[in-house]
């Protein structure tokens, strides 16, 4: 087991996502940056949708009940016990009754801790993946107790095992993103659609798990009636009437009304999720269906043959 | 609908004729569902289906969609279930009935009678979980939204804005017109059917004292 001793920001249980109840309204949820949630369950030896902890924002403190191995993804952060500092994208062993902390150290907002085994946390509709505002899960604080399952394999087998830095994503404070053309392109003006596909985007508050709110250039509409409701996906990016776009994210409506002049493809959510608020820059690139599904593809395939084990002193010395 | 969403839209016939057909069709799709295909959302005018695009690509969805186009009757959809809900209009339960009789030119009882005397029928469910978008509300009482929304409303509250009235099926921010409240739960995960409504089902007010 493993016990919460402190949080700061959104921290909260993730797996792969909550599917079908989106035509009740209940959205997917799981993670917000895929790849990172993906790699930490893969560097544990877990099955790719395995629920972990998400730390959004924030940081937090927690304590191994038992020996466990934990692997730390995503970026700004750095997870440290009262000994050591572990890189991130490598699976480590705490040992009972130490303390593991996870806290911010740079631009990024997103950190994922997978544990060997999985978090066993109370499934809703079919999910452990937190979703709050409907009382799907909760934020994680002080005195919560999150139960783990059982490893794939011994703890010595899963420890130190590492994700290669050339297998990661190429995040940064400055991104360009592929894009789908969205449903609505005619509700905008050409100078509309030149403004999104060719100048940047900041991030800016209030930005969360439901959606991240650009500023920029106004994406100018031709029609301003609204349209009637129709289901939306994660990364749609929806255009209200002020022109600054809003993209749904891994908690957004299940339906929407305003126009969506792009959806971001999932091989780049994880790049956009990690976008440093107020500091940072997007620029919207048109691709193709076809194209955007070979390069998730791609990356799924990289990632489920990237994970080495590492031969470093560290793990003789344990 | 990026890389991950098949999006149908049918946009020449009449909205309760296209209604029935997205019902009957995303009935269909879910009733015998290609591995791979997460969910369908019918809506007013559109479906649209989720998949995974590690199992599926586009063509594959597109082609197993447009095969089943064809076979969809109206009658295939489900019958619609009839709900009653029962409502306390005014006061401390529907702060603001007082401010839609007067917008609208009616009396409180006025405005009961007609918001109760209606057959609804469930459009969607969305802005939270199981919240239903019912309509059509008679046209006395159309009015658009408040000029500003409450910060919360209470899980249970029937309210109305535009040609709609719905339920608020947890505590949430609100901006439609909150004329009344229902003791029925709308949304329990732990209950075997988790969903007071889906897509399509019937539905009428009955006030209560």
């Amino acid at each position: 087991m493993l016990e919460v001793l402190e949080s700061v920001g959104w921290v909260t249980v993730q797996d792969g996502g909550r599917f079908g109840w989106r035509r009740f309204g209940v959205p997917p949820s799981g993670p917000m940056d895929w790849f990172a949630h993906r790699a930490a369950n893969r560097l544990v030896g877990n099955p790719p949708q395995a629920a972990a902890l998400e730390i959004g924002f924030g940081e937090v403190t927690l304590l191994a009940h038992r020996h466990l191995v934990l692997a730390a993804t995503g970026v700004g952060y750095r997870v440290s016990t009262a000994l050591w500092t572990f890189p991130l994208w490598t699976s480590f062993v705490v040992r009972a009754g130490e303390t593991v902390r996870i806290d911010r150290t740079g631009w990024g907002n997103w950190a994922y801790l997978a544990v060997a085994g999985g978090l066993e946390t109370e499934m809703l509709l079919g999910s452990r993946a937190a979703y709050g505002r409907a009382g799907l899960g909760a934020p994680l604080t002080g005195g919560d107790r999150l139960p783990v399952g059982r490893p794939s394999a011994s703890l010595d087998e899963l420890a130190a095992r590492t994700l290669s830095a050339q297998s990661l994503l190429p995040y940064s404070p400055s991104i360009c993103v592929d894009v789908i053309p969205g449903p609505h392109q005619n509700v905008f003006t050409a100078e509309g659609r030149r403004a999104f596909f060719e100048s940047p985007y900041a991030l800016i508050e209030p930005s969360d798990r439901t959606g991240y709110r650009l500023q920029g250039i106004a994406v100018e509409r031709a029609d301003r009636n609204e349209l009637p409701s129709e289901g939306m996906a994660p990364g749609s990016v929806q255009v209200p009437a002020d022109g600054q776009p809003i993209v749904l994210m891994a908690d957004g409506g299940t339906t929407g009304g305003y126009p969506v002049i792009a959806v971001v493809a999932r091989a780049d959510l994880p790049l956009l999720a990690q976008l440093p608020l107020n500091a940072g820059a997007v620029r919207f690139r048109a691709t193709t269906v076809d194209a955007a599904q070979a390069r998730y593809r791609a990356l799924l395939h990289v990632l489920d043959n990237a994970i080495q084990i590492e031969e470093n002193p560290h793990r003789l010395a344990q | 609908m990026g890389d991950s969403a098949l999006r149908l839209e049918f946009p020449q016939a009449p909205r309760l004729a296209i209604q029935a057909r997205l019902r009957a069709l995303s009935f269909l799709l879910e009733a015998d569902p290609l591995p791979g295909v997460m969910e369908t959302v019918p809506a007013y005018t559109t479906l649209v289906v989720h998949y995974d695009p590690a199992r599926l690509s586009y063509h594959q969805v597109v082609s197993w969609v447009r095969e089943r186009i064809g076979r969809v009757e109206d009658s295939a959809a489900r019958p619609p279930r009839r709900i009653e809900v029962p409502v306390r209009y005014g006061g401390d339960s529907g702060p603001d009935l007082e401010a839609v009789a007067a917008a609208t030119g009616l009396s409180p009882a006025q405005a009961i009678r007609l918001h109760a005397e209606r057959v609804y029928t469930v459009f969607l469910l969305g802005f939270a979980p199981g919240f239903p978008y019912l309509g059509v509300l008679p046209r006395q009482l159309r009015l658009p939204r408040r000029a500003s929304p409450r910060p919360r409303v209470p899980a249970g509250s029937v309210a109305i804005a535009g040609s709609q009235t719905g339920i608020y099926p947890i505590d949430s921010p609100g901006g439609w017109h909150w004329i009344g409240h229902t003791p029925l739960v709308l949304f329990d995960p732990r209950r075997e059917l988790p969903f007071l409504f889906a897509p399509g089902d019937r539905v009428r007010f009955v006030p209560i004292e």
